[in-house]
Order: C-alpha cells, then structure tokens, then sequence
C-alpha cells in the first residue's frame, strides 16, 4: 500500500510464497516499516482500537448467533438462555452489548479527532468520506441488533426507526410495509434484521480495507497538519506505533471489561428485559446513547417529513465537510477562533445528546432547537467563513521542527524520553 | 457511428443493432433479476391471509372505555365516547385543524359514540396513551403528539389524524374490521 516493498524474506518457503502471493511484502510495507509522523498524539490510537472492536464484535457476535434464535416468539427467550445456560454466555452477550458501546466511543473519538486537526482537507477526502460511510453502516448495523433481543425498547426501536421512512411522500407507507414484510414490525422484520445485522459487520470489514489503503496513500494527518517532508519527520509503524497503539488499546479494554463485567445494563434500558408489546409503547422511549444527538434533531422539527430530513442531513452533511471548510491550515492548533467555535460544537453535540434522552416537551424543545441550529451552523457558516476571515499562528516548518520546539506550539519529545523506566523497588 | 460498409451511409449498421439489442435485453434481464429480490421484501402470502375480517363485540366495552385489538397486525383503538368527549369533538373548528376533518366524518352515522382508529401514531409509530394530553384523547409518549377524543392531530409532530380502518356494523352491538 506504500509503494514497493523492501520486504527479503528470509526462508526459502518464504522467498517461494513470496515470488507467488506477496502478502507478507505488503503487510511488512504497511504495518512495518510505514512510515508515521513522529508527533502522532493518542488520539491517534483510535484507529486501532476501531479495528480491534470491529473484530471483537465480529468474534463475540458470531458466538452468540450459534445460540440465538431469530423467531418473533422464541427471540426473547433465547436471549435469557444466552444468560442463563450457556456457558459464559452472559460474559459473551455483555461484552457483545457493551462492545457496541465502545465501538461507539472510540468512533466519535476519531471523528472528533479528524474535525480538530483537518483530517479530511486534501488529499484525506476520499479517506473521511469512507469513514463517513463506516460510520452509517456502524448506525445500521448496531440499530439492528439491538432490534434482535426482542424487547420493548428492541420493538418500538425499530417501530420508530422504520417509520422514518414513512415521512417520504407518496411512496412512504409501501417502502415501509417492504421494510417490515408485514403490515407492523412483526417476524419477517426480526428475520431480515438478524440477516441484516450479521451481514453488515462484513461489508464494514471491507469499507475498512478501502479506509486503511486510502489512509496509506498519503499517510496519517498529524497535530502539526503539516504533510512530512524528509526522513526525520517520521519513525516506522513497528515499534514505536505499534507499542503506542497496544498500550492505548490495553487501556480502553480496561474501560470496556469494567463495563462489560461491573455494569453490564448501565448503558442499557430496563424495558428491554420486557417482551416486545405490540400493543404498549414504553412510558419513556429512547434509543441507545450513540444515538441521541441525532435523535433529539429529528424531535427539534415540528414537522415529520423536514425532522427526518434534518436527521439524515445532519450525518450526510459530514461528506461535504472537506469542500465547506475553506482553510488552507488544517490543524487546529493552529486556528485559534476555529478552537473556540470546535470546542462548542463539541459541547453543542453533547448537550444534543443529553437533549435527546429527555422527553419532547417545553424548555427541552427550545434547547434542542438552539443545538440543532448551531449543529448545522458549524458546517454550513462557521467552516466556510472562518477560512476567509480568521488569521492562523504561524506554521512550523516540519513536523521535527513542531516536536524540537522550534516554531509552533510542539512540545519537547524529551518529555517523554526521560521518563524513568521504573519506580518500583 | 463509424460504419465498416464501405457504403459509407448514415443507415445504422447490423453492429449497432447487435449493439443496441445485446443492451436492451440485458436490461431486461437486470431487471428480471432484481425484482424477485425486491418483491420478496412485501408481506407475503401468510401474513396477507391473515389479514382476514374481525369480528368485535362492543357489548362489554363500558362507556369512557378505550379496547386495544389487532387487525393484519396493526393496534386499533375502539373507544366507547362519554357525552361530553362527543360533545368536545363535534364543536372543535375544523378549519383551525392540521388535518381538516369533521368528527361525523370519522364515525358511522347514528354510531357517534363509537371511535374506531389506529392505533399507531402518524408520526413514527408508537403507541398514544388514552384520555392524557391537553385534549383528553391520546397522547403520544414518544415525540409529544396530542390527539382529541375523535382521534385528530392537534398538537406535536404528526402530520395527520389517526386513520379509521375500513368497519362496519354489522349489528347494533357489534362491528366487522376489514
């Protein structure tokens, strides 16, 4: 993926593998030798993390698919056998549950991250636009299977999320009714969903390649958002990333496991251990936490057809992003008025969440309006018009320059350097 | 399109017909092939039979009370009326409505007491709760629709009034859905 290869292979098994399929050249180019920005920050680490989840739930959702059963009558059920008689089957469920969540965290981490430092600016657009397709069949795939358990929030859940598309006019009900199979969200709809949702996992998988190849043509973005130029501006993958990268991870699992195995039904809804009830929709409904910025857009509009719109706008208005902002820098280290305006989309975003989870009535409609506003403002007037209007710092002249502290706000790399290998006796 | 007959006329040539027609019948073919994939989405056979009539005794539903059934899958509401929710109903502006529609519009004629509407919400589908909302006649608990006691959108996002399935009486105390 960067270029060709240097890769020997040392054996003679090797050198004849080699001369036929040249994987181990290309995972060697890629994963070895790849030369990285030295300055990569920990919100670098995400990626890895991502793909490590992704492969998590790959493993833990294809266990408990030997186990579940996907019938209308018969879904709940299986799912309190997965907890009650299988052998770790809880472990596997909650880690699968949980999982979702993180996936979800580590996700907007890294979007986040690449909004900060102007990850999708040129030549990073095809990059992030592949992201942002990860990103809707991350939303698809994690709304279907929390459909699977068959509980109150699981029916009414995919009630509410399929008759979305009943806001399109005239041919709304039927692509609906095509949707369910059914005239409400019955069997037929769990079946395809199930289908759906071991499905999709996979086609993610493939995005990814696409992602990573098109991250390794021009290599990672990084603090300074200064492209590298010579040799001392970057250190191979292996180790100094690879280390970096493995001890995030070994951290954020710790994050994980302590969810998955202290508070397994924090991030989830009690109604959800209630059998789907076609006739009661839950007191208080609301989708799972990673989904509630955008949940509390589509309740912001008093109209049906324009709320859906606004909530679909609201993630596609993200592959447009590399053309809205206009700026020729693209760290945000370097924009100091972009910081103030990020710093309160950010905010803006979680007060949209923390909207969404709370019920669609008085002063909470009134917030919600105002963060839905700012939301797209951000995009459509704040990136264009900063671009022309706001002076940037100065730009060091490399990436080494950025880390030696010469220019630029990098600090020392000696920092971390000196640090003593061990207090302990 | 360049000819090889060395008539060198303007009449399309045996090439652009295979051309066109090797087109053509691919579409054709494309087309075949996706729909089978598209169609087996719809409801089928089984779920369409069972969308067979229903027969419903209103006999025991006490006046004030709201009786939850399904007809083809769907949540349906019958609500036996007091005299001041007909009353309330009947007054309403119809004009001043979203969804302009005179309450002897939505119930048989001579049958003012009986509501008969889905029971989903228009706007995305869940299910309002009885006798709550500024109306006293449903309100939704997911995005905040207020129905009135003849099931009609007067607040919140809903585009429409909660439809009346096909009924009828098919005696004093009795209707048939469907």
């Amino acid at each position: 993926m960067s270029g060709h290869s240097t890769y020997v292979p040392k054996s003679a098994v090797g050198k004849w593998f080699e001369s036929r399929l040249p994987i181990m050249g290309l995972i060697h180019s890629s994963f070895v030798v790849f030369p990285n920005p030295r300055n990569l920050n920990y919100f670098w680490t995400f990626g890895g993390i991502l793909a490590f989840m992704l492969v998590s739930q790959i493993v833990t959702g294809v266990v408990l698919a030997m186990h579940y059963t996907a019938h209308a009558d018969m879904a709940f059920n299986s799912v309190e056998l997965i907890m009650r008689d299988v052998n770790y089957g809880w472990m596997l469920r909650y880690l699968h549950a949980n999982g979702a969540s993180m996936f979800f965290i580590a996700v907007y981490v890294h979007i986040f991250r690449g909004l900060y430092y102007g990850s999708y600016k040129a030549p990073r657009e095809v990059l992030w636009i592949l992201g942002v397709i990860i990103f809707l069949l991350m939303m698809a795939t994690a709304f279907m299977g929390y459909v699977l358990p068959w509980g109150q929030m699981s029916f009414w859940g995919a009630t509410v999320i399929t008759n979305l598309f009943s806001a399109i006019p005239g041919v709304g009900e039927v692509i609906v009714s095509y949707l369910w199979g059914g005239y409400s969200v019955s069997n037929p709809t769990l079946n395809r969903f199930f289908s759906l949702h071991y499905l999709l996992p996979f086609m993610i998988a493939g995005v990814v390649v696409l992602h990573i190849w098109a991250l390794h043509v021009p290599g990672s973005n990084n603090p300074s958002g200064i492209e590298k130029k010579t040799d001392k501006d970057v250190l191979p993958f292996h180790p100094y990333f690879t280390v970096k990268d493995a001890f995030a991870l070994s951290c954020f699992l710790m994050v994980y496991v302590w969810f998955a195995f202290y508070i397994p039904n924090f991030l989830g809804h009690a109604d959800n251990y209630i059998e789907a009830n076609p006739a009661v929709t839950p007191a208080h409904i609301v989708p799972e936490w990673y989904f509630l910025p955008f949940y509390a857009i589509l309740r912001a509009i008093p109209d049906k057809l324009l709320g859906v719109l606004a909530m679909f706008g609201s993630i596609a208005i993200m592959v447009v992003v590399p053309w809205l902002d206009t700026s020729k820098v693209r760290s945000g280290n370097y924009r100091p008025v972009f910081q103030v305006f990020f710093w309160l989309f950010a905010i803006n975003a979680v007060i949209l969440g923390w909207l969404g989870s709370k019920p669609p009535e008085g002063m909470y409609v009134i917030a919600s309006r105002i963060c839905t506003v700012y939301y797209f403002a951000y995009y459509i007037l704040v990136l264009p018009l900063l671009g022309l209007f706001e002076t940037p710092k100065s730009l060091p002249a490399s990436i080494a320059d950025s880390v030696l502290g010469k220019g630029g706000s990098g600090s020392a790399m000696a920092s971390g350097a000196a640090a003593s290998p061990s207090t302990k006796g | 399109m360049a000819t090889t007959h060395a008539s060198a006329s303007a009449e399309p040539t045996r090439r652009d017909f295979l051309f066109l027609a090797t087109g053509a019948a691919g579409a054709v073919g494309l087309a075949a092939t996706i729909w089978p994939f598209i169609s087996q989405m719809a409801p089928d056979a089984a779920t369409i039979a069972a969308g067979a009539p229903v027969d419903f005794d209103l006999a025991p539903v006490a006046e004030g009370q709201i009786v939850k059934l399904f007809w083809r899958g769907k949540l349906i509401f019958v609500r036996h009326r007091t005299a001041a929710e007909i009353k309330a109903a009947q007054e309403t502006d119809v004009t001043s409505l979203r969804d302009p529609e005179a309450d002897s519009a939505r119930v048989k004629p001579g049958k003012d007491q009986w509501l008969v509407v889905y029971g989903n919400c228009t706007h995305l589908g869940c299910v309002p709760l009885g006798n709550e909302g500024a109306f006293h006649g449903w309100q939704c608990p997911c995005h905040g629709s207020v129905f009135d006691t003849s099931g009609r959108i007067r607040q919140g996002p809903a585009p429409i009034n909660l439809p009346v399935p096909p009924y009828a009486f098919t005696s004093d105390k009795a209707i048939r859905i469907g």
